[in-house]
């Protein structure tokens, strides 16, 4: 066991591979000589030469579009997005090829890569820094999208991630990559993607939540249990594939379920998590499913974020009105 | 000019050398001495503005921000010739240029502060806010000259990126655009040599980035862009083709970057202390002074005098910009319609409920 915070782990899941798989190959802008503009891959170019490890030219689509190439003649890329808003340039190549292309070649050609990228809000950042869109990522048939809430998670996700036969769309949650520190595992571990982890057993009311929201949740968690207030915790981990039997499971025992998510509201994840629990556990609900999301703004810049994020009152004040409903 | 410094020559145009002496008296722009003058205050207002920020900065009172330490001279010299009516369409480190245009200083303290007002631009017409996505402010540009074109109207876009910038689908599709339509706009890249920290010569295999616009059938020019003199003859030139009807331009600045990418960023990471000494040699505004105080124009004693009032100007326009005052609730609802569509509205309303709650249980 080794005390990491998420930089640290996703750098050791990183390093892990590229130690014992000559396919994998990482890159994006500033990731080599500098080691990526959050440190996530410093270290790994002097490790491993600049022939796997590298800076490229800044265009996103380039990456992800030669990372497809890569990947299907047999290489496993490990690509960086610097930011979530600037992943966009890249949409093409993900939306019409990387996560089609197993379909298109008719299982002749697959496309294993990773695809990694800070996102959210909650560090004062710059226009196009802070946001949270991975409804519309997973809304793309073919593509896989995930988020670690914790160093262990990260370390084990990236690396079944990075051993996938499938594209990858590898969410992390910028707000929490220093954080939160705990002991993680030494060498090599993974943790099957798809698969939610209920984090706090309870009664009252289902809380599924993900990436940076789960601490806000533990914090409104500590309120609930002073109004007497059960909460289970549900990290989903996986915005596709959605883990349906581990929410089933949860809203029958509690009837209620409210899903914490930055992103905004309309057809957001949290809309089709409720959809879920409509439809495996109706005669077990005893309060609407509902939404503690951002609204169908903007992020706002730094000073007006506040009335954005989701705040530990916000996520008890539904929790409240839920259980009473 | 552009036939003379046609990029496949690979000559740089520059009209002073590093130590303000004329080298290139053919092409030295006829400017007179009482306007100079007042160009090199701006330029070392905006300067000294620039490293205000900074250090604001690092005291926490504002937040990111991308320093133009540097890079002066283009920006300058853009915002001299850009005129009331013409376009201003920004990356995010020309502060010259916006000045000029009328952008406050105000503003651009309450953007980096975090106030999304700080891109309403209230005296600045025709400027674009700033754009962060690299080089998809281009494309814009392309735009606004066809629109320009449609209307007939006698007005120049400037549009800026930086050397990192060229890499995007965006610059290429921006420069074809214009290309096609041959509309008045004039490209300016700054290069900096860094992309923040991937140096230039990893962006592209081309002899340079002006090369670039022989592929589009595009006037370019590789211009020192530390020189203010050949800056302001390029972009000079630049505005008369266009208004001829025979632009578009693409204008490499060759500059550097001074400063950090932005505050967070720690050049000694990438770069050494030789190679920035090796550039300091070339900083634009010493190159300016030292043309003026040969000519007599300016003098150290009056320099020496009149930073202390900029910075106090400065000081005092930025206290003023934090009293800004908090943000209210609903402006992150704004300007998102041109109505607010029902839903929105009922989410403001449940975010104010929200809010009625908590006042009661945070004091
Ligand atoms: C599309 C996009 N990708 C990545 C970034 C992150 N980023 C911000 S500035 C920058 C480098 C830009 O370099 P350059 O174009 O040379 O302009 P400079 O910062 O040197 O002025 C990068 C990669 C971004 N803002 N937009
Ligand atoms: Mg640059």
């Amino acid at each position: 066991m080794k005390i990491m915070n998420m930089v640290n782990a996703i750098n050791d899941a990183l390093d892990i591979k590229l130690g014992e798989d000559k396919s994998v190959i990482v890159y994006g802008e500033d990731v080599g000589v500098e080691g990526g503009v959050f440190r996530v891959t410093e270290g790994l170019q002097k490790k491993y030469g600049a022939e796997r490890v590298f800076d490229t030219p800044l265009a996103e689509s380039g990456i992800v579009g030669t990372a497809v190439g890569m990947a299907v003649a047999g290489l496993r890329p490990v690509v960086e997005m610097q930011f979530c808003g600037f992943i966009y340039p890249a949409f093409n190549q993900i939306i019409s090829h990387a996560s089609r292309m197993r379909n298109r070649s008719r299982g002749q050609l697959e496309t294993p890569m990773v695809i990694r990228m800070p996102y959210g809000g909650g560090i004062n950042a710059l226009e196009h820094h802070s946001e949270s869109m991975e409804a519309i990522f997973g809304h793309i048939p073919g593509l896989k999208v995930v988020v670690p809430s914790t160093p262990h998670d990260a370390k084990g996700m990236l690396i079944a991630a990075i051993e996938s036969n499938d594209t990858i769309l590898f969410m992390e949650p910028k707000r929490i990559y220093r954080a939160i520190k705990q002991e993680v595992e030494e060498g090599k571990f993974s943790i099957p993607l798809g698969k939610a982890s209920v984090l706090a057993q309870g009664n009252d009311v289902t809380v599924v939540a993900y990436g940076a929201m789960v601490r806000e949740v533990q914090k409104a968690m500590l309120m609930a249990k002073e109004a007497g207030i059960s909460v289970e915790l549900i990290d989903l981990r996986s915005i596709y594939p959605v883990d349906r039997e581990t929410i089933a499971k949860s809203v029958k025992k509690t009837g209620r379920i409210i899903t914490v998510t930055e992103g905004p509201r309309t057809y957001g994840v949290g809309s089709e998590i409720s959809q879920i629990a409509i439809e495996e556990a109706f005669l077990h609900l005893e309060a609407p499913p509902s939404r503690v999301s951002g609204y169908d703004v903007i992020v706002p810049l730094p000073k007006g974020e506040h009335h954005y994020m989701q705040d530990p009152y916000k996520i008890f004040y539904e929790i409240e009105r839920i259980v009473k409903y | 000019m552009f036939d003379e410094y046609n990029p496949l020559n690979k000559a740089m145009f520059r009209v002073i050398d590093n130590d303000g002496k004329v080298v290139n008296k053919k092409w030295m722009p006829q400017i007179d001495d009482d306007k100079l003058l007042k160009i090199y205050k701006d330029i070392l207002f905006a300067r000294t503005a620039d490293l205000q920020i900074v250090s604001y900065q690092r005291q926490g009172r504002i937040f990111t921000y991308p320093p133009n330490y540097g890079q002066e001279a283009i920006a300058a010299a853009a915002g001299v010739l850009i005129r009331e009516n013409d376009w201003l369409v920004p990356a995010f480190r020309e502060m010259g240029a916006m000045l000029a245009k009328g952008v406050t200083l105000k503003e651009i303290f309450l953007y980096f502060m975090g106030y999304e007002d700080g891109s309403a631009f209230k005296n600045a017409k025709y400027t674009l806010p700033m754009s962060v996505p690299i080089s998809s402010q281009l494309p814009h540009a392309a735009g606004i000259g066809y629109a320009v074109k449609y209307k007939k109207e006698d007005k120049v876009v400037i549009g800026f990126a930086g050397d990192a910038g060229t890499s995007e689908g965006d610059f290429h599709e921006a420069l074809n655009f214009a290309g096609v339509w041959k509309v008045p706009v004039i490209f300016i890249i700054q290069n900096n040599q860094y992309g923040i920290s991937t140096p230039v010569r990893m962006q592209t295999a081309s002899d340079s980035l002006a090369i670039k616009s022989i592929a589009y059938g595009v006037k370019g020019i590789q211009v020192d862009g530390n020189d203010f003199f050949a800056m302001y003859k390029t972009i000079e030139e630049s505005v008369r083709i266009c208004r001829n009807g025979e632009g578009p331009v693409l204008i490499e600045a060759v500059t550097y970057r001074k400063g950090a990418h932005t505050t967070s960023d720690d050049p000694t990471k990438y770069r050494s202390k030789v190679e920035e000494e090796e550039w300091d040699a070339k900083d634009p505004v010493k190159r300016l002074r030292a043309y003026l105080i040969d000519k007599n124009l300016w003098t150290l004693e009056q320099e020496e005098k009149i930073i202390p009032q900029y910075k106090e100007e400065i000081d005092r326009q930025f206290t003023e910009a934090e009293k800004y005052g908090p943000y209210p609730a609903g402006d992150i609802f704004r300007f998102l319609y041109a109505e607010m569509p029902d839903d929105l509205r009922e989410q403001q309303a449940q975010y104010e409920r929200f809010l009625a709650w908590k006042s009661t249980k945070v004091k």
